[in-house]
C-alpha cells in the first residue's frame, strides 16, 4: 500500500516521533519567532516542558487572529531571502492570512500532497486534469507540485470556461480529476448536455475533491456520473495547503499526516480535548515546517478523530469530513469568506453598515450567493444611472475583497428578517 | 426672477420588484389622503423607483419613510406641449439645442384642455430653467399643477 513506509509507523512509533519533533520544534521557534518567544516565555515553556505527546496541552494556542497581528510576515521564522513562496487565504477581515514556504517547505509540502495522490491511487501513470484555480489560494499549486513530483502528467486548467475544461479532460485523456466537488458535478452535468457521456467518453477514474464540505451523497453521485472513485482530502493554507489529510482507497475517513501533523479534537468553549472518538474543534501543530512552525493552531473545523487501525494498514488517525465551523466562515464556491468582510465593504461605501443577509443557494451542481442589503438615503438614489452605478461599484468592491464574484441586492428596509433585533447574515440553502 | 416656482416636488420610492409593493405604496398614500398627480414607474430586474407628482409632497414623504419605505424628495419641471403631431418632438428639439441633459421623463395625462403636460428630471435643474425660460416653451409653475 501507498509506497511509503512512514505510513505504517505504529503509534508507539508517531507518538515518539511526534515528542522529538515538538521538542525541537519548540526550541526552533523560540529562536526564530519573536511572537512565540514572548508566548512561550510568559507562561514558562521550553523544550524540556514536552516529556510526552500530552504535554503539547501545556501549550497555548494559536488563533487566525494570530495571524492579523503579525500581518504580513510577523510569524514568519526564517528570513525573507529564504521564502521561496507566499499564499493567502481570507482573513476574518480587512487583511488576508498569509502563509511562506521555504524551498524546503514546498519539498516537504510536495511529498505530503504526492502521498495523498499515491493513497487515493493515483501513480505517474496518470493524467491529471487540475481545475482549481492557480494563484493565492494553495489548493492549484499545492495539488500541482504533489503531483508533479509523483511523476503523474498534469493539466493545469485552472478554473474557468468549463466547455473547454470537458473537452481538454476529453481529448488528453485525463484520467484523474482534481477540483471542488461541487465543480465536478458542474462538469458532469455540463458535459451531458454537450451530449457527452462522461463514464463512457472520458477516461476519469479517479477524483481529488476538496476545499469545501461535501457529503457522501454527492460521492456517490460523483461516482456515479463520471464513473470514477471520488477521493477527500483536507488541508488549510495556515498548516501547509492540502496535504495535511486524505482519504486512501478504504474511503473512510482522511488520514491525517501524523509525522507531519499533530492533530488534536478540543471542546471549543473549554479549550479541553474531547474523549477519543468525540466530536470538536480541529487544533493542529506542525512538526516539519521551516518558514512558518504553527503550534496548535485552531482550525475551527468541527470534526472527530478515528484513531483505530485502518483496513489499507496505516493507523494514522482519521479524521471525518468537517461537520461544520465554530465560526461563521462561509465556503462558497471553494472561497473561504467572512461575513465581517462583507461587512467592511458595505461600510466602505455607506459609511454606516446597512442590514444585510448573505443568501447562498446551489443552482444546479454550483453555489450562487446574493447579498441582500437594504437600502438606505445613502443607497437609494432617485434614477436609475446612480442606482447601477451605487450596485456595480459595491460588486466591484466585493469581488476584489473576496476574490470571488457576489453580486449584491438592494431590497426594501425592514424586508430582511430579524430574530430578537439582530439581523441573520447568512441563510444557507445549500443541501450538502 | 424667483425661479423656484418652476420647481415641481416630486416623490421617488424604492421598491422591491415583488408581488403587491405597488400597491403597498398606493395604499400608504391612500391613508395620508394624499392625491396622486402623476406616477411612473422605472424598473429593472430586481428593484424599481415610483415617481410621484402628490398634492401634499410632505405628507406623502413623511407618511412613506414612517411605514419603512426608503423615499426620496426632489424637484422637476413641468412643460406643455401641444397635444398634436410634432409636439414633444419640438420641444426636444429645443431641449438638444440648448445642450441640456434629461434623466428622465413621463406624462401627466388630462392635465390641459388640447395640451398635454411632460415632467422632466434634469441633470442640472437651474440652468434648465434659465435656458428654458428664453426659448419658446411652456414650463408651469407650482402653482399651474396644483390646480390641474
Amino acid at each position: 500500500m501507498w509506497d511509503n513506509p512512514k505510513n505504517l509507523l505504529s503509534r508507539q512509533d508517531i507518538e515518539n516521533l511526534q515528542t522529538e519533533l515538538l521538542r525541537e520544534n519548540i526550541d526552533y521557534a523560540f529562536s526564530n519567532v519573536k511572537f512565540y518567544k514572548e508566548k512561550f516565555s510568559k507562561i514558562g515553556i521550553n523544550k524540556s516542558s514536552i516529556n510526552s505527546i500530552e504535554d503539547i496541552q501545556k501549550l497555548p494556542f494559536t488563533t487566525k487572529e494570530d495571524f492579523r497581528d503579525n500581518y504580513p510576515f510577523g510569524l514568519f521564522a526564517v528570513p525573507m531571502k529564504n521564502i521561496v513562496r507566499i499564499h493567502a487565504s481570507s482573513g476574518t477581515t480587512g487583511k488576508p492570512t498569509v502563509v511562506g514556504y521555504t524551498k524546503k517547505d514546498i519539498d516537504t509540502w510536495s511529498d505530503l500532497v504526492a502521498r495523498v495522490a499515491r493513497s487515493a491511487s493515483v501513480t505517474d501513470e496518470d493524467i491529471v486534469h487540475i481545475a482549481f484555480g492557480y494563484g493565492l489560494f494553495t489548493g492549484g499549486f499545492g495539488l500541482h507540485y504533489g503531483l508533479e513530483k509523483l511523476g503523474a502528467a498534469i493539466v493545469p486548467a485552472s478554473s474557468g470556461n468549463t466547455k473547454r475544461q470537458i473537452m481538454l479532460i476529453k481529448d488528453y485523456g485525463a484520467t484523474v480529476l482534481v477540483c471542488t466537488p461541487s465543480y465536478a458535478m458542474h462538469i458532469a452535468e455540463v458535459a451531458k448536455e454537450l451530449g457527452i457521456n462522461p463514464k463512457e467518453d472520458l477516461c476519469l477514474r479517479v477524483g481529488m475533491f476538496g476545499a469545501e464540505p461535501w457529503s457522501e451523497g454527492l460521492r456517490k453521485k460523483l461516482e456515479e456520473a463520471l464513473g470514477i472513485k471520488a477521493y477527500d482530502n483536507y488541508g488549510l493554507s495556515e498548516a501547509m495547503g492540502p496535504g495535511v489529510a486524505g482519504e486512501c482507497e478504504t474511503q473512510n475517513g482522511m488520514h491525517i499526516y501524523e509525522d507531519n501533523f499533530i492533530a488534536e479534537i478540543i471542546d471549543p468553549d473549554t479549550g479541553r480535548p474531547v474523549k477519543d472518538g468525540e466530536y470538536g474543534e480541529l487544533v493542529i501543530t506542525t512538526l516539519t515546517k521551516e518558514a512558518l512552525p504553527l503550534f496548535r493552531y485552531r482550525t475551527r473545523d468541527i470534526t472527530r478523530l478515528n484513531k483505530e487501525k485502518c483496513a489499507c494498514g496505516s493507523i494514522f488517525a482519521r479524521m471525518d469530513k468537517p461537520i461544520g465551523r465554530t465560526d461563521d466562515m462561509m465556503i462558497i464556491r471553494g472561497v473561504n469568506i467572512f461575513p465581517s468582510q462583507i461587512e467592511e465593504v458595505l461600510f466602505g461605501i455607506d459609511g454606516i453598515s446597512p442590514h444585510y443577509q448573505i443568501v447562498i443557494n446551489r443552482v444546479g451542481a454550483l453555489d450562487d450567493a446574493v447579498i441582500l442589503v437594504e437600502a438606505n438615503e445613502h443607497l437609494f438614489f432617485d434614477d436609475m444611472k446612480h442606482q447601477r452605478m451605487l450596485v456595480d461599484e459595491i460588486n466591484a468592491e466585493l469581488k476584489s475583497a473576496l476574490g470571488i464574484e457576489i453580486k449584491v441586492k438592494i431590497v426594501e428596509p425592514s424586508s430582511i428578517e430579524r430574530s430578537i433585533g439582530k439581523a441573520k447574515r447568512i441563510i444557507d440553502n445549500r443541501k450538502i | 426672477m424667483d425661479t423656484e416656482v418652476y420647481k415641481i416636488d416630486q416623490i421617488s420610492v424604492f421598491i422591491e420588484n415583488k408581488k403587491g409593493r405597488f400597491f403597498s405604496v398606493t395604499k400608504v398614500l391612500k391613508e395620508a389622503g394624499v392625491n396622486i398627480r402623476a406616477m411612473s414607474l422605472a424598473d429593472t430586474v430586481d428593484f424599481g423607483i415610483l415617481r410621484f407628482i402628490v398634492d401634499k409632497p410632505k405628507v406623502a414623504y413623511d407618511a412613506l419613510m414612517d411605514k419603512d419605505f426608503i423615499a426620496r424628495k426632489n424637484s422637476v419641471l413641468a412643460i406643455a406641449v401641444d397635444d398634436e403631431c410634432g409636439g414633444l418632438s419640438n420641444l426636444l428639439g429645443i431641449i438638444t439645442k440648448e445642450d441640456l441633459n434629461v434623466e428622465y421623463m413621463y406624462t401627466f395625462i388630462n392635465a390641459l384642455e388640447k395640451k398635454a403636460v411632460m415632467l422632466f428630471r434634469f441633470e442640472d435643474i437651474d440652468v434648465a430653467i434659465e435656458k428654458l425660460l428664453s426659448s419658446d416653451v411652456e414650463l408651469l409653475n407650482r402653482d399651474y399643477i396644483k390646480n390641474v
